[in-house]
């Protein structure tokens, strides 16, 4: 047996040891979630609504609502959130596990991301573009009475012009006349290009120069501001320098060579703050991860005081759930 | 011990800032922010707005960059409802509407009970196309937001009266996880009418730097990653928060504990790399 496959054996074997003595030794146990009821439609005839949603509930919420009454139904365990806990903490953990080799559960985790991403966006793409954007301008009393009640509008017929492009994009995948896609693409490029490079133009090129134009010596009401200056000095440099870096059309030699230079230093100072805040946000991500571990799974910490531990505890004990 | 660095296997590096990260949670470690000066223009344009002002959330982020924008989200809801301001919640992600009932179950509901959905705040939901919404919201709100997020016609919603396009809003708090985000918001909305409508963001870590030139002129205040999240949330914390605030309102500096430890670690290891490659060359490996 290869040495990383034991590590991988005894790393599942000590993490299951973890979860059974956790389960079997934790007072308030772990990885649940409860849900409150909220009634819906109340009115004379219906004091406690027509009917029931649920929001989620704070495990301290439950307990409260338990030791009031034993018999309550309001706040309950939600066994399907708490399914959705334990899946997300086995893929949390199967994603982890590439870190240490390539492995099925990482396989099926990948797996799972990548449908489940492609299902939400055609399922959204239906129900929010297709359907309001298209159908409801198209139809808007078949839409209004199918899916969306709040929908008042007369129909426009301009909007079979987008149809009949999707029709044509769709097209695509017919066995002959795949070429028709090309109109409707040619369209979206067009359309595209004449926005972005409208905006292009006004908000990064042009803004951008007018934003460089800044005085090298700055005074304020209370004379010379020394850092400001340094600033729009270090600004100024920075620019010219990085400009002359990327201008190949005189060779890299004396003073333009020594400005590039520069340019270059400037340009992996750049490169180095972009490497710091892309670390900060993976860490930050990581973090999340874990606090997710730790807190909704595991029940290890609780910085949102959402089991108020002492509180808790007490009220348990004192209602004789916890023995 | 040269050999030894030289041929660490990575995993071990691995492990090592799992433990970075892990323990400061666990030990729920914090420590004191001290907000430099975009954080505290964000604060400024937000705190400038009078009671009844109207403010355009828009949360163009997944869960997937939750656990950085998250904070800055919950912060800007609360920062917004203490100062009373009438909020326009949208989103230009698909995944967004569920970031904006976080924050609205989270945030209002709990802390601002006396909030009323659509005199106080509304949540106009998801639309697609990313700049084509906001090209076609800065002339005509009705042409694509015909109903909320709920499915409620849009004129039956009171706040919503008066309001033809979203240059009407006072300021636009954008929380960016990528494109369509802040970049497609100052390039199509804040650059075309400087006069109009002003901008503060709060973006991802990796965001930040595309972001900065288009300080102080097209955007006068920009919260990036964590680090921006945490000195916000102490301004308005500082400012507003009351001693029971709930843990949600210190997610952020929370988790600038964990930065800080990962940080050094990662300083630590560029620290030791490079005294390995200054050894091997010294030494003439290649």
């Amino acid at each position: 047996m290869q040495r990383s496959t034991i590590i991988s054996i005894v790393l599942m074997a000590v993490g299951a040891l973890f979860l059974i003595l956790r389960l079997a030794t934790s007072e308030q146990g772990m990885g649940k979630a409860y849900v409150r009821a909220v009634p819906q439609a109340v009115d004379a005839q219906h004091p406690e609504g027509r009917w029931q949603t649920v929001a989620s509930a704070d495990p301290a919420e439950y307990w409260r609502a338990e030791k009031a009454n034993p018999e309550q139904t309001e706040v309950r365990v939600s066994w399907a959130n708490s399914i959705g806990i334990w899946v997300a903490a086995f893929f949390t953990l199967a994603i982890f596990s590439f870190l240490f080799g390539d492995n099925p559960a990482y396989k099926v985790a990948e797996a799972m991301v990548v449908g489940v991403s492609a299902a939400y966006w055609m399922v959204v793409g239906f129900w929010e573009v297709i359907v309001p954007n298209l159908l409801g301008k198209l139809m808007p009393g078949m839409i209004k009475a199918w899916s969306m009640p709040g929908l008042d509008a007369e129909p426009d017929l301009m909007y079979i012009v987008p149809l009949i492009l999707g029709i044509l994009l769709l097209w695509r995948l017919a066995p002959k006349g795949a070429w028709i896609a090309r109109w409707p693409m040619a369209f979206i490029i067009g359309v595209f290009c004449g926005l972005r490079l409208i905006s292009f133009i006004h908000a990064d090129f042009l803004s951008q120069i007018r934003n460089s134009i800044v005085p090298l010596v700055v005074m304020t009401e209370s004379g010379f501001s020394f850092w400001d200056s340094v600033r729009n000095l270090t600004l100024v440099v920075g620019i010219l320098s990085c400009l002359v870096y990327f201008f190949f059309s005189i060779e890299h030699k004396g003073l333009v060579g020594k400005t590039a230079r520069l340019g270059t230093w400037f340009l992996m100072i750049t490169f180095g703050a972009a490497f710091g805040y892309t670390v900060m946000g993976r860490i930050a991500l990581l973090a999340i991860r874990l606090e997710f571990l730790f807190d909704d799974w595991l029940w290890l910490i609780d910085p949102n005081g959402r089991r108020a531990l002492s509180e808790a505890v007490s009220l348990l004990q004192g209602s004789g759930v916890l023995g | 011990m040269y050999d030894l660095l030289r041929n660490l296997d990575r995993r071990w590096i691995f492990l090592l800032m799992l433990l970075a990260v892990a323990i400061p949670i666990l030990l729920q470690s914090q420590f004191p922010e001290k907000p430099t000066g975009l954080a505290k223009a964000v604060f400024d344009e937000i705190e400038q707005l009078e009671e009844g002002d109207r403010v355009l959330l828009a949360f163009d982020f997944d869960p997937a960059s939750a656990g950085e924008l998250g904070p800055m989200a919950t912060i800007f809801s609360y920062h917004c409802a203490k100062k009373k301001l009438k909020m326009y919640y949208m989103a230009l992600w698909p995944v967004g509407p569920q970031m904006i009932d976080d924050s609205i179950n989270n945030v209002i509901k709990k802390e601002f009970p006396e909030m009323v959905y659509g005199e106080d705040y509304v949540n106009l939901g998801f639309k697609s196309g990313g700049e084509g919404v906001i090209k076609v919201i800065l002339t005509d709100i009705r042409k694509l937001f015909t109903t909320d997020g709920y499915g409620t016609q849009i004129d039956e919603i009171p706040m919503m009266q008066g309001v033809e396009n979203i240059r009407q809003m006072d300021l636009i708090a954008n929380v960016s996880a990528g494109s369509a985000g802040t970049k497609e918001w100052v390039q199509y909305a804040i650059t075309p009418y400087p006069d109009d409508l002003r901008i503060v963001a709060g973006c991802t870590g990796v965001q930040a730097p595309l972001l900065y030139p288009y300080i102080p002129n097209q955007l006068p205040g920009l919260l990036g990653a964590i680090k921006g999240a945490a000195e916000y949330e102490e301004l308005v914390v500082s400012t507003y928060g009351d001693s029971d605030l709930p843990g949600i309102y210190s997610e952020a500096r929370r988790r600038m504990g964990p930065q800080l430890i990962a940080h050094m670690l990662m300083i630590a290891l560029i620290v030791v790399g490079n005294i390995i490659y200054f050894m091997e060359r010294k030494k003439g490996v290649s």
